[in-house]
């Protein structure tokens, strides 16, 4: 999986340059880079505020970047609304899940995509719905339950299952495996596998380094608002922790010294 | 094309197959007819009414009216009602609309002055042919709308304001067009005033409306339950389909046999139904529909899936105000009349009251064409009861105005309650 990204000489699917965007006087994100390749698991880490959220919006079309150019398939790309992204091909699965609780599930997975406008093929959206929820190994009862009886989880599913319905060629999970059981963790997990292996580009973004150790090829560090590195899985995790933190002697490694060296000597100003 | 065959994923079903849709072992049985009866008990206990408080409202008003004056269930007085729904009642379909998005227009009244007005000056006054006045009033209905789309989604100006703006400001300017006449008599023999006064469907065909009404219903259940058991999927069984037509015809066919006893079913009736016939399917089998379901429940949700919302509200506020149109000028024919108090009074909130009671939620994403019609058959119902006992207007305006805040008590209940049960 990883000589696939080592040696990434093939044209990326995704590329950003210089993107800038602030709100008012925050500047949220200052001149990213980023590459997303046909076939590899790009992860987005980052430290609260770091500008992960707002990076995957301006991905997903959802805010305009203040500056920078986007290219998609080697065309230079504007995102001018949610729909501009689906229509390139970009999925997105975001962390609040934007699913509408007053519809069913296979409302959700098909809004906006509807089959037969004016006279809405149910049977069809039902069974591709289940093709779908089976594919994540979801533990929904019914499809034609509201959203506002699933649990965090199964809503989770949904979501997941909604953004691979247009076979997109880039997918983004925001979060993917934050509400998520251990079972639907590793569903998931090996989801992104297998979708990574059809060839399409997946970014995600998590603060679970396991997670992040287990699927990623490449693991790009935000601080923030701007890039802070590029590492493979096989960084150690201090260094890693020292990228999201911005220094190696921070708090994780100062807890992480203090547990490892509380036999010897108690390390002074360790509280917090 | 299906992801499943691109990612090799597991087919459903083994050696006993069961269906695709029932296959998770927590689901409760709920087929056959008693299944049905259990489902709709669970329903309503959690919330979900539906048209049940209506029904129970109907059923109630008509007993009491009924107790004090017999003449309030006659035939006649029946159709006279139906006379009265119609106009008010096309206003309030687009109230649910509106409503539909999470949004309201308080000016639906003064849009309907507004154009029984112009129908009275540019028919009467101008002589213009009937048809053109029509289509003027309903386009500027549609400018109206338009009108508060863009303030909406220019601005974000809250519906409430704008429309209450423009409650004042189209009453202005009804009261202008019609100038110093104040009021302007519609030709008495006129196909409109006819339409609006005496116009009823011959027998034999609302009994063959009625005949196709439940073949029709019998027809789509049973291509419906057909197409789904084809595709492995759970569906109703044929007898509950033939027990349910049967059931409609029945019921809508004992009405039209009792009002056939008196003058028969006004055609401005069915023209009321038709329109809402035709938006309920607008509603719930249309992509625009589930759009605007979206969007009153999650706006935010429904942007990301890519749907153009200002679009949405467009629609939503465009159709509103030329439905509001559509009732105004059936409101003249009625009256045979366009004046300066037309759409002034209590059809406003008659309107809004209608579709609240008839079901459709205040806060969005909720609702039902049909609520329009069973709203405003309680309001008019309400209004007729109390004319018929020489009630002051004064009373009635009390009434109705309880009568709304029960319904919408109701209403937050019943979302409260949904909420609770973990329903949208």
């Amino acid at each position: 999986m990883a000589d696939s990204t080592h040696g990434a000489a093939a044209e990326a699917v995704l590329s950003l340059r210089n993107i800038s965007k602030h709100f008012g006087a925050v500047q949220a994100l200052t001149d990213i880079e980023l590459d997303v390749h046909a076939g590899e698991v790009v992860a987005l880490v980052g430290d609260n505020g770091a500008g992960k959220s707002t990076l995957v919006k301006i991905l997903a079309g959802v805010h305009q970047p203040s500056s920078g150019t986007m290219t998609f398939e080697g065309q230079q790309v504007v995102l001018d609304g949610p729909s501009a992204a689906l229509r390139l091909g970009i999925a997105t699965v975001f962390q609040d899940l934007a699913l509408c609780e007053n519809l069913d599930v296979v409302a959700n997975i098909y809004l906006g995509q509807e089959l037969s406008p004016f006279a809405l093929d149910e049977v069809s959206m039902e069974i591709r719905a289940w093709t779908l929820l089976r594919e994540l190994a979801a533990r929904i009862p019914s499809v034609r339950e509201p959203i506002a009886s699933l649990s965090g989880g199964q809503r989770q599913t949904v979501a997941i299952a909604r953004s691979l319905l247009l076979d997109p060629k880039v997918i983004l999970l925001d979060e993917p495996t934050a509400a998520l059981g251990v079972a639907q963790t590793a569903e998931v997990l090996n989801l992104i596998e297998r979708v990574r292996d059809r060839g399409l580009g997946v970014v995600m973004i998590s603060h679970n380094m396991e997670d992040v150790r287990a699927v990623a090829d490449r693991i790009v560090v935000l601080r923030l608002g701007r890039n802070n590195g590029i590492f493979y899985p096989d960084t150690s995790h201090n260094e890693l922790v020292s990228a999201i933190t911005g220094a190696s002697d921070n708090s994780v490694s100062r807890r992480a010294s203090r547990r490892a060296g509380v036999d010897n000597q108690p390390v002074p100003g360790a509280n917090p | 094309m299906t992801l499943d065959s691109k990612l090799g994923g597991s087919k459903p079903g083994g050696s006993p197959a069961p269906l695709m849709d029932r296959a998770d072992e927590r689901l409760k049985d709920q087929s056959g007819l008693a299944g049905s009866v259990s489902a709709f008990i669970d329903r309503v206990r959690s919330g979900d009414l539906g048209s049940l408080p209506v029904i129970v409202g109907l059923i109630v008003i008509s007993a009491i009216f009924q107790y004090i004056n017999p003449v309030f269930l006659s035939a006649n007085n029946m159709v006279n009602l139906l006379f009265d729904c119609s106009t008010i009642g096309v206003i309030s379909l687009g109230i649910v609309c509106i409503l539909m998005v999470g949004e309201i227009d308080l000016s639906v009244g003064s849009v309907s002055g507004l154009a029984s007005a112009l129908l009275g000056v540019l028919w009467v006054n101008s002589g213009w042919p009937v048809a053109g006045a029509i289509l003027a009033a309903l386009f500027t209905g549609a400018v109206i709308g338009s009108i508060y789309a863009f303030l909406f989604n220019r601005f974000g100006m809250p519906s409430f304001v704008s429309t209450l703006a423009g409650l004042l400001a189209v009453l202005g300017l009804q009261l202008y067009i019609l100038g110093s006449t104040g009021s302007i008599n519609l030709p008495y023999d006129s196909p409109l005033t006819n339409f609006g006064q005496i116009l009823v469907m011959p027998d034999w065909l609302s009994y063959l409306l009625v005949a196709l009404i439940g073949a029709s219903v019998l027809f789509t259940r049973m291509r419906n339950a057909t197409r789904r058991q084809a595709a492995g999927l759970s569906a109703s069984s044929t007898g509950a389909a033939v027990l349910q037509a049967a059931a409609i015809t029945a019921l809508i066919g004992l009405v039209v046999i009792y009002l056939n006893q008196s003058r028969g079913i006004p055609w401005m009736f069915g023209l009321f139904v038709g329109l809402v016939v035709l938006m309920n399917y607008a509603f719930t089998r249309t992509q625009w529909g589930r759009a605007m379901t979206a969007v009153g429940g999650n706006r935010e949700a429904a942007r990301r899936a890519g749907i153009n919302v200002k679009r949405v509200y467009t629609t939503a506020f465009v159709l509103c105000a030329t439905l509001a149109a559509a009732g105004g000028v059936l409101a003249a024919a009625r009256l045979a009349a366009s004046s300066q108090q037309a759409g002034t009074g209590d059809v406003n909130l008659n309107a809004i009251a209608a579709a609240v009671i008839g079901g459709t939620s205040l806060f969005g994403g909720r609702g039902s064409a049909y609520s329009a019609l069973l709203g405003i058959i309680v309001i008019q119902a309400i209004a007729s009861g109390l004319t018929l006992l020489d009630l002051s207007s004064s009373l009635r305006y009390m009434i109705t105005g309880g009568v709304l805040a029960i319904a919408v008590i109701v209403d937050s209940l019943a979302r409260r309650s949904r909420a609770s049960h973990g329903r949208a």
